[in-house]
This record gives C-alpha cells, sequence and structure tokens, in this order.
C-alpha cells in the first residue's frame, strides 16, 4: 500500500536518517522524496510502500510518531488514497 | 510538483482547519420489532440494535485512525418510533428507555427517531405519543425526538402543529434543572428527509433498507480558509472556490464512509455535506459569511451570502459523490457557532433575521433560546411560520428552540459541549394565539401538484 509521509521541523542534523532508519526496519520502500529548506524549517515530503505483510500502516505511523515526539518534529503518514480521491476527479 | 501542493494542503485541512468526518450515523429498521405487547417489542428493539450496532463504535474509531481524518461522533438512527402503535405515555416511555440504554450499551453518542411523521394527520397512537415525548426527553439522555409537521406534498397540519408549543414548554419545565436542555434534544420539521444523519433530527425511514450507514461531513474552517486571501474577488470567483472546497471534502468523506461501510458488511446509504459549526474557534459558519465580506454575520446581506454558500457547497458534494442526500448545504445553529453567538450578542442577529436565513440555509430555527415565559401559542406560530418557508419552497426546514426555563431576553444559557451555549433572543411579544387555535391543515400548496 502506498502512502505519504509529511515531515516537518526545525531543521538539524540527521533527520533524514532517522526517518529513513525507521523505514528500514519496518521494509517500508521510500519511492520518492521531495525535500527543501523553508525559512530554517525543514520541510520532506516521501511517497513510500508500504509492505503489510512485514508490517502494517498503524505500525509504521506509531514508530514514526514516537521518534517525531522525541526530535520535536512534525510528521503525519497517511494512505495515499485519500489525496487521490480529494484531488483527482 | 502540484501533487505536493495538493498533499501539503490537505494536511492542513485536516490539522488546521477542523476538517473532520462529523458522523457515521447507522440507520436501523425496526419494523420487525413492534408488535402488540410494548414490554416484549422494546426488548426486541433493545436486542436488534446493540445486535448490529456493536461493532459501529470501534470500527469507525479504526478507520479514523487509518485515514487520519476523525469520525467524531458515532450515532444511531432508527424507524420512527410512533409506528410501533402503543397507547399511553408508559408504553412509549419502553421503547424511549429501549434506544436510551441501546446507545448507552454500545456507547454511541446519540441515538435518534422517537420520531413521528404527522404532515397530513395523527391517528390516535401519535396523539398519544406526541403527549409522551416531554417525558420521553426528560427520562433519558441519549435519545433525540423529531415530529415532521408538514410537506410541500401534504401541506400542513395545523392541528399537531398547535400541540408542539405546549409539548416544547412542558420540555423546558421537565429539563429546567439542566437549562431546558430537553428542548436542544427535539425538533419539529416540515419535509423531513429520511436519510438524515445529522442529530437532533435524524430518524431511518420507512422507505429505507434493513440497515445502512450514512455519513456526514463538515468542515466550515476549510471553507473559511479557503476563502483567505480571495479579497475583492467577485461573488461568482467565491462561489466557485466554495464548489471546489466542497468537493474536496466530500470525496475524503466518502472515502471514509465507504470504508467504514464495508468493514462492517453494511450498505452505504447516503453522504451529507452539510457546513455544521461547534463551539471550536474557526468551526463557524457565520464567519464565512464575514470572511465574504460582512462586518457581522445577520447584517443585511447575510441571506444572499448564505444563499450562495449553501447552493455552492451543494453543487460541489453532488459532483463529488454517487449518493448525497440528507439536508447537505449549511447549518446556522445559533448557540454552536461562536461567531453567531458573537453576533447576537451584540444585536446584530435577531430572530427575525435567522428566519429570513433559513429560507436558504439548509434546515431552519436551530438551538434558539428564548424567553421561558415565552407562550405556548407563540411558539407553535414560529413552527407555522418555518413549515410555511419549507413547504411552500419545497426545502426542509426545522425549529429546535429552547425557551429556557425561568430566564428572559439577554440572559445567557449554557448547555456545554458541543452544545454551546446562547444568549435568550428576544420574540415578538404580539399574540399569534387565535390563529393558531384555529387548527386544521394549511392545503397543499399549487405546485405540489406535479402529478
Amino acid at each position: 500500500m502506498k502512502a505519504i509521509i509529511t515531515v516537518v521541523g526545525k531543521d538539524q542534523v540527521g533527520i533524514m536518517y532517522k526517518v529513513s532508519g525507521i523505514l528500514n526496519d519496518k521494509h517500508v520502500n521510500i519511492e520518492d522524496v521531495t525535500q527543501t529548506i523553508l525559512q530554517e524549517y525543514f520541510t520532506m515530503i516521501m511517497v513510500v510502500k508500504i509492505d503489510e505483510a512485514k508490517a502494517g500502516f498503524h505500525e509504521v505511523d506509531v514508530a514514526l510518531h514516537e521518534m517525531a515526539e522525541k526530535e520535536g518534529l512534525s510528521i503525519h503518514v497517511q494512505k495515499e488514497e485519500i489525496f487521490d480521491t480529494m484531488h483527482k476527479i | 510538483m502540484t501533487i505536493y501542493k495538493d498533499v501539503l494542503e490537505t494536511i492542513h485541512m485536516i490539522e488546521k482547519e477542523n476538517l473532520d468526518i462529523r458522523t457515521t450515523t447507522m440507520g436501523i429498521s425496526l419494523l420487525d420489532c413492534f408488535g402488540r405487547d410494548h414490554k416484549a417489542a422494546s426488548e426486541r428493539v433493545y436486542d436488534k440494535i446493540t445486535r448490529l450496532a456493536e461493532k459501529l463504535v470501534e470500527t469507525a474509531d479504526e478507520v479514523g485512525e487509518d485515514y487520519g481524518i476523525k469520525i467524531v461522533n458515532k450515532r444511531i438512527s432508527v424507524t420512527p418510533i410512533a409506528l410501533a402503535g402503543a397507547n399511553s405515555t408508559e408504553e412509549w416511555l419502553l421503547y424511549a428507555k429501549a434506544l436510551d440504554n441501546a446507545a448507552k450499551a454500545v456507547g454511541v453518542d446519540i441515538i435518534g427517531g422517537f420520531s413521528a411523521l404527522v404532515q397530513k394527520g395523527c391517528t390516535a397512537s401519535d396523539e398519544s405519543f406526541i403527549e409522551a415525548v416531554p417525558y420521553a426527553l426528560a427520562e433519558t439522555d441519549a435519545m433525540c425526538s423529531s415530529i415532521n409537521l408538514g410537506s410541500t406534498k401534504s401541506g400542513i397540519n395545523m392541528d399537531a402543529v398547535k400541540r408542539m408549543g405546549p409539548l416544547i414548554k412542558k420540555t423546558a419545565y421537565l429539563t429546567r434543572e439542566s437549562n431546558s436542555f430537553g428542548c436542544a434534544k427535539f425538533v419539529a420539521f416540515a419535509n423531513a428527509v429520511e436519510d438524515n444523519p445529522f442529530m437532533a433530527g435524524a430518524f431511518h425511514g420507512v422507505g429505507e433498507a434493513e440497515n445502512v450507514i450514512n455519513v456526514g461531513v463538515s468542515g466550515p474552517g476549510v471553507v473559511r480558509e479557503a476563502l483567505r486571501g480571495m479579497d475583492g474577488a467577485s461573488a461568482d470567483e467565491i462561489a466557485e472556490k466554495i464548489k471546489q472546497t466542497a468537493f474536496k471534502i466530500t470525496r475524503a468523506g466518502q472515502l471514509v464512509g465507504r470504508e467504514v461501510s464495508s468493514r462492517l458488511g453494511i450498505p452505504f446509504g447516503i453522504l451529507d455535506l452539510s457546513l455544521a459549526p461547534t463551539p471550536a474557534i474557526g468551526d463557524s459558519v457565520a464567519e464565512i459569511l464575514e470572511a465574504m465580506g460582512l462586518e457581522r454575520c445577520g447584517a443585511h446581506g447575510s441571506t444572499a451570502a448564505l444563499a450562495m454558500l449553501t447552493d455552492a457547497v451543494k453543487k460541489g458534494g453532488i459532483m463529488a459523490s454517487g449518493h448525497v442526500g440528507g439536508l447537505s448545504g449549511a447549518f446556522i445553529p445559533v448557540s454552536e457557532d461562536n461567531r453567531m453567538i458573537a453576533a447576537a450578542e451584540e444585536g446584530c442577529l435577531t430572530f427575525d433575521k435567522l428566519e429570513a436565513m433559513t429560507s436558504v440555509c439548509s434546515v431552519g430555527l436551530d438551538m434558539i433560546a428564548i424567553p421561558g415565559d415565552t407562550p405556548e401559542d407563540t411558539i407553535s406560530a414560529m413552527i407555522a411560520d418555518e413549515a410555511a418557508i419549507g413547504v411552500i419552497n419545497n426545502k426542509t426546514t426545522a425549529v429546535r428552540v429552547i425557551p429556557a426555563y425561568g430566564m428572559k431576553a439577554g440572559d445567557k444559557v449554557d448547555w456545554g459541549g458541543l452544545f454551546g451555549s446562547a444568549p435568550v433572543m428576544e420574540v415578538n411579544r404580539f399574540s399569534s394565539s387565535q390563529f393558531i387555535q384555529r387548527g386544521g391543515r394549511i392545503p397543499a400548496p399549487v405546485h405540489s401538484f406535479k402529478n
């Protein structure tokens, strides 16, 4: 299942490393990444593929949120379906 | 790159602008539960509801979590209970308690359907039902009641309208300890719809299937934000923007609603996109009107602005979902909208202006506190006016007024939570008594004869 992860937070060393580390642990494949710094804020959007046989959507979501809380980041994980239905006719 | 703009827009709608699924309402037919022995029938009602809705709350929460869009309320609507054919207050209370207990057992917020459809006339059983409503409202917590008093096809049942004033006043008295809160759980309708998922007026119509999931989506905050930065835009540009926004909100609701229905194995009924405010800051319909350029909601121009809003919301919704139903449009419940409360307190929003606005909103006079000593016939007359607006204009109208016991104009009533608080509004002090006491029926309008 495809999902979209958005990460926003004060720029610091290792954000990308921490996020991708968790995704690696959960066998989540990163298919696309776009990242920029907007006025000191690290902003990243990832399109990923979750292999539900290895780790479910909920599990990935919880793991990312635990890390986000520790690091002071704001992370959202949403199924791609929701963006498709809202923005495509 | 447009996908990334869309992603951020969606995240923003959910996080900052209160986009949520306001309710998933499970409609349950009780026609097979009714029978001559009302005690046994009320037990069958309880059993059926608790059996079918057992997993509703859990499933809705799971889906909400999976999609990251919260489903705020989980509710149940049932076949209008007046069809049970009971004949005394004691018998009706058996059903009221069965509904209330079932709602509590499965953990839903509210159950609707303690209702009667008397748009053309009352049966003997309906008469006793109307008598029982105030007691049922006073003795239950989670149960809502509604009565349909008129329709474009049948005209207005003025005999029943006459009895609404006493019904509402009695409810206000019986629930005086809680600021007459019982009245907030009762709606008098004209042209009631059978698949409305929103409370207090939801019931599961007799033309409906055995069991169905209806979804109500809201999001006045999202529409408000969409209008930000549109200073100087023309009315048609604003209408277009609202339409596009309504489309997106409805699509999100449709996705989530269908998922709930498929996980529960119950058919998806309709999606109702209604901008329903809550007392939370930024979740206000009045604020949208103000964003359109009115200093306060209630100023001249409010009816036009609301008409455009309701219409644009409906158009966006219709395009986005295969089955749009319910009330779809914009609600204007005074106590539940912080900008409306402010406008009422400043004297900008009056009872009469609200009545005018109900001719173009999707429901009617909603959550309005009026003085506790308002005469019964005056309340019935408000309901007659509102029913007339609905019947003549082919739309649903409703009245949910609360004659707050012991309070007078200018006082403030607070019900807390979703129901908010409201200033007690001045009402017209001249008598409507002779007109109301005539009873009878107002004939159906000429344009209803389309057959």
